[in-house]
């Protein structure tokens, strides 16, 4: 199938008060029509830094990128304009972000906001629109639309919340949506109604997803590609299925590692394996794998060199020397 | 053996004004009974709004319990004054979820840490200071931490702050609500071993709240499951999470999500809207799958089902 998103070689940095801090450093990812791409990574990876990048919102604006292009659709999303980005925003391109209660504005009902994307992007007059918005509403299974069209946000339960977000990004009818942890907010059952929700919508309309979370088992019940963040870099992408029970990266294993499952202190008190130390802070000049600091299985080459991509069966790549090494 | 800790029937009901005066009153708790033995852990799980944090919050008495009893050790501390209080909670400390909230900006490390045995008032200054750096290196960070202020810290580290400072009174019982729920998995994992190494070091008690049912798994003994204001079952951690007897438990865990587990499809209705409380029955009867007339009637109280595990459904 088509890619409808390709980004290559993506560099980004921000220049703020400590001098330019590099965000992203050489990022290349892809997301097919239909597909959900999983970012996965600690906090301070890097993960909301490249949604921001592929819908032009970095803080710094275009000139934070530094390398590297972004092609939506066959066309560089780096070269265009701000007034042309407006364009894809919301329409092509649509966003659900973490907290669905600060990305809904308080002072208007549901049905206003819902309208305003619509009549935004689409030739609808405001009678067409509240058509749609409630379509839209249905589609996400709220049961009585109409009513929660009235609603201001406050009345409105979290999970309804971030349904409604749903229904806003989906209501263009967009070919990629990014969902930046959508469901760190809510209860486990909710969440699951949520991941259910975007899994039907993808599926449905062949919108390609990119879902970004530091949940591995949420990213594992619904990408179908995941790849791997660390200190701005790209470590591990592959198949759900492939990096998830056979993970490559030292660091993909250490956060498998890290999460407790049902069956861990089943007998005893093995200790669960944390990751020792924390993100590297972006400023901090590593020569070597960012990684390297924190990794169990460093070498001296680990600290000196930076790895070089390489790819292993089908299609997972990776950056790190040991595996390598491991091949010689 | 006599509970540390026992709660009997507790109730707590929030009068909530709006804007004309008028009052409606929300039941938070609708009878809560608990009994925690020395040296273990007690966790609680349940969705949002069903009382967790009231409940954690009635026990360190940060609020006043509508009725009911709460007895640490034999004395009733459900209604104690101000002055008694402080002493209650030199022995029962607390750690909130958020770590950047809980951390006082304007504080340094050793102001932080040294501020609760200056009102415990027990201990002279070189004394606390010493307890201090003691207690920074129980949770594994550097002495040299105690001139620096939070927001220096990573998330993590603040909330192994948060721990040290709940433990500079020497407390009996540590109670945990959501500790971990705010940070990383990798950082998860790090405070999670320092509490389970802590534990058994200074023979704590915990009760660990959360939503996270495997972190609640790795860290308790026994668990309870909470559901708008009642425990619908509780018992031995293995028992509960493994061979669960009540419906909404058996929801919960159904949702979670985890690595290797084929995805469930839920039922998609929002059951949080268009539900009235239920005072006498069942308070899941309106989104448990099994539901009949009877639940809707008064509770059977708890049903042994194995031998410590107990659940609150006609069903078992």
């Amino acid at each position: 199938m088509e890619n409808i998103l390709s980004i290559k070689n993506l560099s980004v940095s921000l220049s703020g008060k400590r001098g330019i801090v590099p965000i992203l450093h050489n990022i290349s990812l892809e997301v097919e029509a239909g597909h959900i791409l999983g970012i996965v990574g600690e906090s301070g990876s890097g993960k909301s830094m490249t949604a921001f990048a592929i819908t032009q919102l970095l803080p710094g604006g275009r000139k934070s990128i530094v390398d590297g292009s972004i092609s939506f659709c066959g066309q560089d999303l780096t070269k265009k304009t701000e007034t042309e980005m407006t364009k894809f925003r919301g329409k092509e391109i649509a966003m659900i972000f973490q907290e669905p209660m600060t990305c809904l504005n308080p002072v208007f009902t549901i049905g206003r906001q819902m309208k305003d994307v619509i009549m935004t992007h689409q030739k609808k007059n405001a009678r067409e629109a509240t058509k749609q918005a409630e379509k839209m509403l249905e589609q996400v299974h709220i049961r009585d639309a109409g009513r929660v069209l009235k609603c201001y946000p406050y009345e409105l339960s979290g999970g309804m919340r971030q349904r409604v977000m749903i229904a806003i990004a989906l209501s263009c009818s967009p070919k990629l949506l990014i969902a930046d942890e959508p469901t760190t907010a809510l209860d486990v059952t909710i969440q699951a109604q949520i991941i259910f929700l975007i899994k039907e919508a993808c599926k449905a309309t062949g919108t390609g997803v990119i879902f970004i979370s530091h949940d591995l088992g949420v990213v594992s019940q619904l990408c179908d590609t995941i790849a791997v963040m660390y200190s701005g870099q790209i470590v591990e992408v592959g198949s759900a299925a492939d990096v998830l029970t056979h993970p490559h990266h030292p660091y993909t294993k250490a956060l498998l590692a890290s999460i407790p499952s049902f069956t861990t202190r089943e007998d005893g008190d093995d200790k669960l394996s944390a990751i020792p130390g924390m993100v590297p802070d972006p400023l901090e000049h590593i020569p070597g794998c960012r990684f390297a600091p924190r990794c169990s299985y460093a070498m001296d080459i680990c600290h000196n060199q930076v790895p070089p991509p390489q790819i292993c069966a089908n299609g997972h790549s990776l950056h790190c020397h040991l595996q390598r090494e491991g091949e010689n | 053996m006599e509970p540390l800790l026992e709660i009997r029937e507790l109730k707590k009901t929030f009068k909530i004004k709006n804007f004309f005066g008028a009052t409606t009153e929300v039941q938070a708790l609708k009878g809560i009974s608990l009994a925690i033995n020395k040296g273990e852990s007690l966790g609680i799980v349940g969705e949002s709004g069903c009382g967790k944090s009231t409940l954690a919050n009635l026990i360190i008495r940060l609020d006043e319990p509508t009725d009911g009893a709460i007895i640490l050790d034999g004395q009733d501390i459900s209604h104690i004054k101000e002055k008694e209080l402080r002493r209650l909670r030199s022995r029962i400390q607390i750690v909130f979820q958020d770590p950047y909230s809980s951390l006082s900006p304007r504080m340094t490390v050793e102001q932080i840490l040294t501020e609760p045995m200056c009102v415990a008032g027990t201990k002279t200054f070189t004394e606390m200071r010493q307890k201090a750096v003691e207690l920074l290196e129980l949770v594994g960070m550097r002495s040299s931490n105690l001139t620096r202020y939070p927001h220096e810290f990573s998330g993590g580290q603040r909330q192994r702050l948060s721990i040290a400072r709940a433990l500079t009174t020497e407390p009996e019982i540590l109670i945990l609500d959501e500790p971990t729920s705010a940070l990383d998995v990798s950082v998860q994992a790090q405070v999670l071993n320092i509490l389970t190494s802590l534990q058994k070091k200074m023979d704590l008690t915990y009760l660990f709240i959360s939503h996270n049912l495997a972190v609640v798994k790795y860290i308790s003994n026994r668990t309870a499951v909470m559901y708008r204001g009642k425990v619908m079952e509780i018992g031995p951690s293995k028992n509960i999470l493994m061979s669960p007897a009540h419906p909404y438990t058996k929801k919960l865990l159904e949702a979670v999500p985890i690595v290797g587990k084929p995805f469930h499809q839920p039922d998609t209705e929002d059951a949080s809207v268009n539900e009235e409380d239920i005072l006498d029955g069942c308070g899941y009867y309106y989104r448990c799958p099994f539901a009949e007339k009877k639940c809707l009637g008064k509770l059977p109280g708890f049903i042994e089902k194995a031998n410590d595990h107990l659940v609150s459904c006609w069903k078992v």
